[in-house]
């Protein structure tokens, strides 16, 4: 076993310094295209329309994908609850185990899977990423679901929509479609893991040998 | 970590840490109602054992197919192996068969080193002789944890005949990796004369440890070493090393017992002590496939270039 | 005789000055500054060490029986290119050395292969199984006149048979070899009992399973006035109860081998078993305490234990793996390595160690067998080696002329090389490759004269040049 890759790295975005310092500062090169308050309104709008196509949310269970879609997933679930008077679940779902890709890269730890206790057979799971890209997280992200249980269905919700698909999977609910390159990064920074609210784009080159092979084979 | 898991002395503290995390996301998938990841699939794990261990085997077995790997079980009665097969000569065979990992057990110390020489895959060491068995240590440190909640400065008593366990060669490695406080207790025919080098602590009276001790992990006796004057007779030893009720009594209040089985009860353990709630004999068996999945799967679940 | 006749220009014997030397009818026939001599070969030996011919007191050549780890002939040429010109024979064969029919077996392989003398070694019990003694007599009658003993391999661990042996062979001046190993405690023994056994899990040989028998030998030897020898002893604890045997006037000697010198049991952590071995590699203490007494003559000799194994028997798990090294082609330059370049003895010292004391031991007095072990000087047997201490070399296995490839030193840079030997005259080695053998070709009658000077020491009429 080597160096290890933290989860979740698919969607291109920044991970944890290692040294706990958030990156708050954006790399020379790169832009930021969400701002904290641009990202709060989005999700209030994905919650929004979540609670009109789930006929008021009663029976949705939101499953957030680490690393950053976890903190999306609860957020929406603040959302959810605030706006209907009654909890929505969150919880989170790995899909470590269920990549197509693990033998491009040295083993990778773990993320936490955890099913709020409701489960999720007969639920709307609503599966909540940081960043679509290629679409094979979110084809894991089924495999996994397939394994736990039988919702009744399945929906996606997604920060951004960078494009590129390279499976035949489309988002429910998108808080910005960001026509990028499969040369640019694309970086979703959240409060609860990065210290700060934003989304970047920067150039592969930006950051060589970390996460820039994001557009790499997803 | 290391292409192969031979010795527990391979594991750095990160290394072990992320086994026993990986091991605790993994032990939910026993929860499931479906009890299998695809991750291993396509990948082969032989499971070639020497020696008859239908516990550990059946283990490690479990761990590979519910990661889904393809699992062949070479057993040494009835194949070539007990025909006389060289180790070497097996060896050959099995890169032929393109194993990706070899879990093996052998009574003869230093075996998986050997095998590593010889084959391409990773080799998880499943018991060599008197030397270490790493799985069962992550295991007992995975049910430590899992039970008290940490393992920096927990101490743990190790009882018995440790001049011939390997489980006990592995724990003090492990554990001290892990920064538990381990003190061997033995009579002092069952303790190995350097003992003194080892990154522990070691005395010969049991009575005094027990007060002390956060975990007591007791060894079995094995059958040949009754007649082999390490002890005057059973009785004397279970009278001088055994635990039973008036020493259980002895340990704090959160101590847990442990015992890697298989059990001479009576001996080194009383009937009532292995089945009392202190007891983590029963989650050591159901710990030991989640560890055995963790070491699967960060051994062989990443890339095959980088091995 | 001049086609025999070689002469050796600015060697240095023993390190001293250096000389020239004339080598013609078997002998030394010269030495000091010599002009061409009639019809001799010349040899430019500048740079080059002369030492008196190497003796082993210690080898296992395994024929008969084991032909595919040695034979004589491969184990001997082995001798020759570790600058061995005698080298004394195991009897743990398969029979075993322990009748006048075997060990005349043996001798007479040794003469046909010619490389160098061989010189039997008895087996002390009937079997090697400790339980009767051998026709020790008949072997000291025969062709072979053995006069070292041995159950080698085990021990002679029954205090009255070994007392009856060492009584014995006062009669014929004979010496018991004993191969110190408590047998009890080294049940299932693997490697030397200490902190790294117990961490390896393997079973540990304690240094008291061989100084307890070396003690007992010694007070056993005192008590009848026998020889004792001891081989290749291995603990700093046999030093110390050596040194005390020794001040006391007992005849008692001892040997080390090369690896022993070299080595220490951590190698054991590879569980290569190409570093297992009886009795067993041990501590850097036990080293350095080994290094000592054979700088200050405690410890005798250096022999090299030479015991080839198959690949089979080696390329397996430890425990199963078979006990030994091979060691003539590497026992001078590890020699140098241990004791000479760290400046514990000097090249004279070497001879002594590894040429006098042997011959001694041996008896290879002349007294009816070969002569060795005598000083580089006019009206010696021309046995001799030319070694080239400024020499740097990694050991290569596949090099080797020993059938076996187990030595513990491959890979590992050592000094020096051996660029001759002469056996009575005649080169064995040249420029640190064997010289053809005419062995299997040769007359009976020039096997037949062989034979005598392999028993007399002495060269025997004319013969071609080989
Ligand atoms: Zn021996």
């Amino acid at each position: 076993m080597h160096a290890l890759h933290p989860p979740g790295e698919d969607s291109g975005q920044a991970r944890p310094d290692p040294a706990g310092n958030s990156r708050s500062a954006v790399p020379p090169g790169s832009k930021t295209v969400l701002g904290s308050e641009e990202i709060r309104r989005a999700l209030t709008r994905i919650a929004h329309e979540i609670v009109e196509r789930t006929d008021g949310a009663s029976d949705v269970v939101l499953l957030g994908i680490p690393t950053r879609g976890v903190p999306l997933a609860h957020r929406l679930a603040a959302r959810l609850s605030q706006a209907e008077g009654h909890p929505a679940p969150a919880g989170s779902l790995d899909i470590t185990m269920y990549r197509d890709d693990l033998r491009l890269r040295p083993a990778r730890s773990l993320g936490h899977t955890e099913v709020p206790a409701e489960g999720i057979d007969d639920k709307i799971v609503v599966l909540v990423d940081d960043v679509l890209y290629s679409g094979r997280t979110v084809r894991a992200a089924l495999d996994a679901l397939g394994d736990l249980g039988r919702p009744r269905a399945v929906q996606l919700a997604v920060l951004v929509d960078r494009g590129h698909r390279e499976l035949p999977i489309r988002p429910d609910y998108v808080g910005k479609n960001l026509p990028t390159s499969q040369r640019e990064v694309v970086r979703v920074l959240l409060a609860e893991v990065d210290g700060q609210d934003a989304v970047i784009l920067g150039q592969d080159s930006a950051e060589p040998g970390a996460d820039g092979a994001a557009g790499a084979g997803r | 970590m290391n292409r192969h898991l031979i010795s527990a002395a391979d594991l750095s503290r990160d290394d072990a840490l992320l086994i026993l995390d990986t091991a605790d996301e993994l032990a939910q998938v026993a929860d499931r109602p479906i009890r299998k990841l695809p991750t291993l699939r396509g990948r082969t794990v032989v499971n070639l054992f020497y020696e008859d261990s239908t516990r550990t085997r059946i283990s490690f077995e479990a761990a590979a197919k519910r990661l889904s790997a393809d699992v062949i079980n070479f057993s040494a009665k009835g194949s070539s192996v007990a025909k006389g097969e060289s180790l070497k000569d097996t060896a050959l065979t099995l890169e032929a068969m393109g194993a990706d990992a070899v879990v093996i057990r052998h009574s003869a110390s230093g075996a998986p080193h050997r095998l590593a020489g010889w084959v391409r895959g990773s080799v998880v060491n499943a018991g060599d002789g008197q030397h270490e068995h790493p799985t069962q240590a992550l295991l007992d440190a995975f049910t430590m944890r899992r039970r008290l909640g940490r393992l920096d400065g927990l101490r743990v008593t190790i009882v018995g005949d440790v001049l011939h366990s390997r489980v006990a060669r592995s724990n003090v490695l492990l554990l001290r990796t892990l920064g538990a406080e381990v003190t061997l207790v033995a009579p002092p025919t069952l303790l190995p004369v350097a003992v003194g080098s080892w990154p522990c602590d070691s005395g010969y009276d049991l009575d005094a440890a027990l007060p002390k001790t956060d975990v007591v992990m007791m060894l079995r006796v094995q059958a040949e070493r009754m007649n082999a004057a390490y002890f005057p007779t059973v009785r004397e030893y279970s009278r001088r090393y055994g635990l039973d009720d008036r020493r259980l009594a002895l340990l704090p209040e959160h101590a847990i017992v442990m015992h890697p089985g298989p059990m001479n009860r009576g001996v080194e353990i009383a009937a009532d002590v292995a089945d009392s709630p202190r007891s983590t004999i029963v989650e050591q068996v159901a710990n030991g496939v989640s560890i055995r999945m963790a070491v699967l799967y960060l051994l062989l679940g990443g890339a095959e270039a980088a091995r | 005789m001049s086609e025999s006749a070689w002469l050796i220009k600015s060697a240095s014997p023993a390190g001293g000055p250096a000389t020239d030397l004339l080598l013609r009818d078997g002998q030394i026939a010269d030495m000091g500054a010599l002009g061409a001599a009639d019809g001799a070969r010349v040899i430019d030996a500048a740079g080059l060490i002369a030492l008196p011919g190497l003796v082993d007191l210690h080898t296992h050549l395994r024929e008969p029986g084991r032909e595919d780890a040695e034979t004589v002939e491969t184990g001997t040429a082995a001798a020759a290119l570790g600058g061995f010109t005698a080298v004394h024979a195991m009897a743990n064969t398969e029979p075993a050395a322990d009748t006048a029919g075997v060990v005349e077996q043996i001798w007479r392989l040794g003469v046909r292969a010619g490389y160098c003398d061989v010189r039997p070694v008895g087996a002390v019990t009937a079997g090697l199984a400790g339980s009767q003694l051998a026709e020790l007599g008949a072997m000291a009658d025969s062709r072979a006149r053995v006069r070292v003993y041995s159950d080698d391999g085990r021990c002679v661990s029954d205090a009255v048979l070994m007392r009856r042996a060492l009584e014995y062979v006062k009669a014929f001046d004979g010496v018991i070899a004993q191969h110190a190993q408590e047998p009890r405690l080294t049940d299932g023994a693997q490697m030397n009992e200490g902190e790294v056994s117990g961490r390896l899990g393997l079973t540990g040989w304690p240094a008291v399973a061989e100084e307890a028998i070396i003690a007992r030998d010694c007070l056993l030897a005192a008590h009848v006035d026998s020889a004792l020898h001891i081989c290749h002893v291995s603990t700093a604890g046999s030093v110390e109860i050596i040194r005390w045997a020794k001040s006391k006037g007992w005849r008692v000697t001892a040997e080390v081998t090369p690896h022993h010198l070299l080595l220490t049991d951590e190698l054991a952590e590879t569980y290569d078993p190409v570093y297992k071995v009886n009795p067993p590699l041990r501590t850097k203490a036990d080293v350095a305490a080994l290094r000592a007494a054979l700088a200050d003559g405690t410890i005798d000799c250096v022999a090299t234990d030479h015991a080839p194994h198959s690949v089979e028997d080696k390329e397996t798990e430890w425990q199963v793996a078979a006990f030994g090294m091979t060691g003539l082609e590497t026992a001078l330059r590890v020699v140098q390595a241990a004791m000479v370049d760290t400046g514990l003895l000097d090249w004279a010292g070497v001879a002594d160690r590894m040429s006098v004391r042997p011959a001694a031991i041996g008896r290879l007095t002349g007294q009816g067998a070969p002569l060795h072990g005598r000083p580089l000087q006019p009206g010696s047997p021309a046995n001799l080696v030319l070694y080239d201490p400024a020499a740097r070399s990694v050991v290569s296995p596949a090099a080797h002329a020993s059938r076996s490839r187990n030595t513990p030193f491959a890979r590992m840079e050592l000094p020096g090389s051996v660029q001759a030997t002469f056996l009575r005259g005649e080169p064995v080695v040249l420029g640190g490759k064997l010289v053809a053998s005419d062995g299997q070709a040769a007359s009976d009658s020039q096997l037949a004269a062989r034979e005598r000077q392999s028993q007399r020491g002495q060269p025997a009429g004319p013969e071609p040049v080989r």
